[in-house]
């Protein structure tokens, strides 16, 4: 299935910048809304839940949901309240572990 | 109806009991507040703890380590019955220090209360380097701390949850927003609710915590606790930091680091401050410098339903033979105690446990 | 440590409105918002963004710059990008900005939080692909990015308005699936002679249905059993119409089923909440000028109960005029002269409310999900989970957090929190009321523990204890 052409951008960005989401090189419009930015660059999952595993995508995109959470300079923050800036280091958050339950 | 036990207060303290005598098949009514009222099942810290309790009074130290000796089998038979594991880990817990000397001044004091017990108090010391290896993640700050070998931690709301299932599943009735504002003793006790619910009962165990200041004098107990707010907060779930709990911060089976905890005389307010939360986090982040990056997503105040010398209060009243008066502010530690060794001393059997230092004499002014 | 006379959380249209009108009248105002930019999510970015979208986005968008200009004040300091986390005292306000700690403290407090989307629990809305259809309007406003072939699920005013502006931006979505019946129209009907001074609204509503029709958009009404398939994301929507089965494939999907007030503020404040039964949500207590119990506190905008943008302002004005009386710039009788002109500009723009709320009521099927339903998005747990707490005699919520975990994540309860009192209020046969709601506390955002290390205001040296 193509995610290409899942979202479109009215006008294209004047200027973008390269940033990375999980190791992967990627441009965005800088200053862009994050969240949207990733959507149109075609990321949408952007983690794994911490109780299931479960795939989660940016939900309300106004900072209530804590969906897109996502791992910046180390802290988790929430990628539809953060602009795009230059050289941005984007990780998926560290999935805190079932596995060390014990 | 009738029951054998009406049981004031449906909080870890009331349901371990009434899930004690259940099992020595007695029928059982316990009487549980609404969703607002102070809790402090759901708002403690979390700890099966044996260090520092009972410096100035050995029996509560054996108390508690008898507690914590119970706790395995109690939470197995739980997790067995209802399928909610308690969550127990019982591999040791520490006293962090970030000062040698307040570290040597508490091993001094250990060592004196560990001869009192005849020796059965299992800490070693470990200095900088030797938690290091036990605890990759401690800061550079702490000078060393008390590992003691009998300490853990639990799931206090997942034992909650047990105990409400497996109390209906041995047959109790929990009765729910009710508020007890009369207890009479003619023929059999008779427990009357606002609502105008009435129990009437056999014997009468009054464990409603801060409930119990204004209840115990109907009942003939002198039930002189007070209130003392604790603050908590809880991080988002982070990979594995910690290994072993201590009074400054645990990590949860679902992975928040859970950070305490003030001790503040504040009345009946169970808030929060900003100044409380700020002090713990600075602590937590001493002790564990990467806490700093992990966003707190919640955090609380509770009141400890304390004593005036802190240690639990077991009394039988004296003007109405029958009820009995249970309360602590370590109902997560005692809870194993209360399920399995108090049913005696209530049930008044020949094995029942010693209690007597635990009565309400101690608060005579002599 | 900055004081001001009123400090002002939220600049969308209450909060910008209300500050412009208390600092006409002589007082210092903080107004706090998360967002960089000012508008709320209603006028979200309309500064940067009329010129470049606004034939899209429409007038009642381009309105807004009247908003967001006046800001431009000498008494105004409009403090973007703040996150407000706790609230002490009644009115010293902790927020975080740029990845340091603040507080804020003023004589007088006006919450103006807004709305958020009524959580929807259908199966599969947790997939990736799955929004919010004011995630869809805010990507349109914000970024000018809408879904290709989306499809709109849900109820009200608003799924019309964001379908008729994708179609304007020449992506029509792929179809409507609708919930509300024949049975919602007929009751409504009797609101509409009332509604007609609302016509404005009316007029709106038949236009937007209009375009959508021109555009040719599929539109299906009375939709039950709706679910959202996919492995990993959105793949498709299935759901029933007059006990036909359909499915349409697509990758996202907006749902919306009404917007009920964001109250995440005054809860934390302990400010008394009653459920509002025509809108099917807890509204908190205020008087006329939206004062609530905590006299230093006011309220205004939909986080008071939902009735627009327009209204907001107006409701924001009308709190403004009453809390300088209060601190002495205005005389009570200027106070209620301009009052007067207000509420009743107010109550025109109310008229269509109870009709919209009649027609456009609510998706019975994510008020009442099925047992595998997952209705706390951040612990993962399921409606029957709730009902399980209800059989072990949680009466309300708080217990019911306390055994299932739900509301303990990082959003505090936001899309879950009525979805549980609901539950509750049905497994328990209790009112709404009886039920109650989450009790809320700092922080009101999460806060990272360096931040809050860092604080200055750090006030007594803890001992340590279990």
């Amino acid at each position: 299935m193509s995610t290409a052409l899942t979202f479109l951008e009215l006008t294209p960005p004047s200027r973008t910048v390269r940033v990375e989401f999980d190791g992967q090189p990627l441009d965005l419009p800088l200053g862009a809304n994050l969240a949207a930015a990733l959507m149109v660059a075609g990321v949408h999952t952007l983690r794994k839940t911490p109780v299931s595993g479960a795939p989660r995508g940016a939900f309300c995109m106004m900072g209530a949901c804590f969906d897109c959470l996502v791992d910046i300079d180390g802290v988790t923050r929430q990628a539809c309240m953060q602009q795009v800036t230059e050289g941005l280091v984007i990780r998926r958050t560290k999935t805190a572990g079932q596995n060390d339950a014990s | 109806m009738e029951y054998d036990y009406a049981i004031i207060g449906g909080g870890v303290v009331g349901l371990s009991v009434a899930w004690g005598l259940l099992g020595r098949g007695r029928t059982v009514a316990v009487l549980d507040g609404d969703d607002g009222s102070f809790r402090a099942s759901r708002g403690n810290f979390g700890l099966v703890w044996v260090q520092s309790k009972g410096m100035a009074q050995p029996r509560y130290a054996q108390w508690s380590q008898a507690s914590a000796a119970a706790w395995r089998e109690f939470a197995d038979e739980l997790t067995d019955a209802t399928g909610h594991n308690p969550g127990l880990e019982q591999k040791g817990g520490y006293d962090l220090h970030f000062d040698e000397e307040t570290l040597h001044d508490t091993v001094r004091k250990y060592d004196v209360l560990k001869e009192k017990l005849g020796g059965n108090y299992p800490y070693e010391v470990l200095g900088r380097n030797a938690l290091r290896r036990e605890e990759p993640n401690i800061g550079p700050e702490v000078a060393g701390a008390i590992l003691h070998h009998q300490d853990g931690h639990a799931n206090p709301l997942k034992l909650l949850r047990a105990l409400a299932d497996d109390v209906r599943r041995r047959g109790g009735v929990i009765l729910n927003e009710q508020q007890v504002v009369d207890v009479t003793n003619r023929d059999g006790f008779r427990v009357t609710c606002a609502d105008g619910t009435v129990v009437d009962a056999g014997k009468v165990v009054l464990s409603a915590g801060l409930g119990s200041a204004q209840l115990g004098p109907k009942l003939g107990f002198k039930a002189p606790v007070r209130p003392q707010r604790g603050q908590v907060m809880i991080t988002e779930k982070l990979p594995k930091l910690i290994n072993r709990p201590s009074l400054v911060a645990r990590q949860v089976t679902e992975g928040g680091v859970q950070i305490g905890v003030t001790n503040e005389e504040t009345g009946l307010d169970d808030g929060v401050t900003s100044g409380g939360l700020s002090g713990m986090a600075s602590d937590a982040i001493r002790a564990f410098p990467a806490l700093a990056r992990a966003q707190m997503v919640r955090s609380w105040g509770a009141l400890r339903v304390l004593s005036p010398d802190g240690l639990p209060i077991y009394q039988r009243s004296p003007t109405m033979p029958g009820a009995s008066l249970v309360t602590c502010h370590s109902g997560i530690t005692l809870a194993a105690a209360h399920a399995r060794l108090l049913t005696d001393w209530l049930e008044e059997t020949d094995t029942a446990p010693d209690l007597e230092v635990f009565g309400e004499h101690r608060f005579d002014i002599s | 440590m900055m004081q001001v006379d009123l400090i002002v959380i939220g600049a969308g249209p209450a909060g910008m409105a209300g500050a412009r009108l208390a600092a006409d009248a002589g007082l210092t105002v903080a107004i706090l918002d998360e967002q960089h930019r000012a508008g709320g999510q209603i006028y979200r970015d309309v500064d940067i963004v009329a010129s470049a979208r606004g034939d899209i986005l429409g007038k009642d968008y381009t309105d807004g710059l009247h908003l967001t200009r006046a800001l431009a004040h000498d008494n105004i300091r409009h403090i973007a990008g703040a996150t407000v986390w706790i609230i002490e005292e009644g009115t010293r306000v902790g927020y975080l900005q740029a990845g340091g700690a603040h507080v804020v403290t003023g004589k007088r407090i006006l919450i103006a939080t807004g709305a958020l989307e009524r959580p929807m629990p259908l199966p599969g809305w947790t997939l990736p692909g799955v929004m919010t259809a004011g995630a869809g309007q805010i990507l349109l406003k914000q970024s000018g990015v809408l879904p290709a072939q989306a499809v709109l699920v849900g109820a009200g005013p608003l799924l019309y308005l964001i379908a008729s502006q994708m179609v304007r931006a020449g992506h029509p979505p792929l179809a409507l699936i609708e919930t509300q019946t024949r049975a919602h129209s007929l009751r409504a009907a009797r609101h509409l002679p009332n509604a007609l001074r609302g016509w404005r609204y009316l007029v709106k509503g038949l236009s937007m249905i209009r375009t959508l029709r021109q555009a040719g958009v599929q539109r299906f009404t009375a939709a039950s059993e709706i679910a959202v398939e996919g492995e990993g994301r959105a793949e498709a929507v299935s759901f029933t119409v007059s006990g036909k089965r359909h499915r349409l494939i697509c990758q996202t999907v907006l749902l919306h089923h009404g917007v009920v007030p964001n109250t995440q503020m005054a809860r934390a404040l302990d400010i008394p909440h009653h459920w509002d039964a025509a809108q099917h949500c807890f509204v908190p207590k205020r008087d006329d000028w939206g004062r609530s119990p905590q006299t230093s506190v006011f309220l205004a905008g939909d986080g008071t109960g939902i009735s627009g943008a327009k209204a907001a302002a107006l409701e924001g004005q009308i709190a403004a005029l009453d809390i300088a009386t209060d601190l002495g710039a205005m005389a009570a009788d200027q106070r209620d002269a301009q009052a007067a002109i207000l509420r009743r500009a107010k109550s025109v723009e109310l008229a269509a409310r109870p009709f919209l709320d009649a027609a456009y009521p609510p998706f019975a099927g994510a008020l009442a999900p099925a047992d595998d339903t997952i209705i706390c998005r951040c612990e993962e747990v399921r409606a029957g989970d709730i009902r399980a707490c209800a059989t072990l005699g949680c009466t309300g919520p708080n217990q019911t957090k306390a055994f299932s975990r739900a509301g303990m994540g990082p959003c505090q309860g936001r899309y879950c929190g009525l979805t549980v009192t609901e539950l509750l209020a049905q497994a328990n046969g209790k009112t709404y009321d009886e039920t109650g709601a989450y009790r809320v506390r700092a922080p009101i955002k999460p806060v990272t523990l360096g931040e809050l290390s860092k604080m200055t205001t750090q006030t007594n040296e803890s001992e340590r204890h279990d």
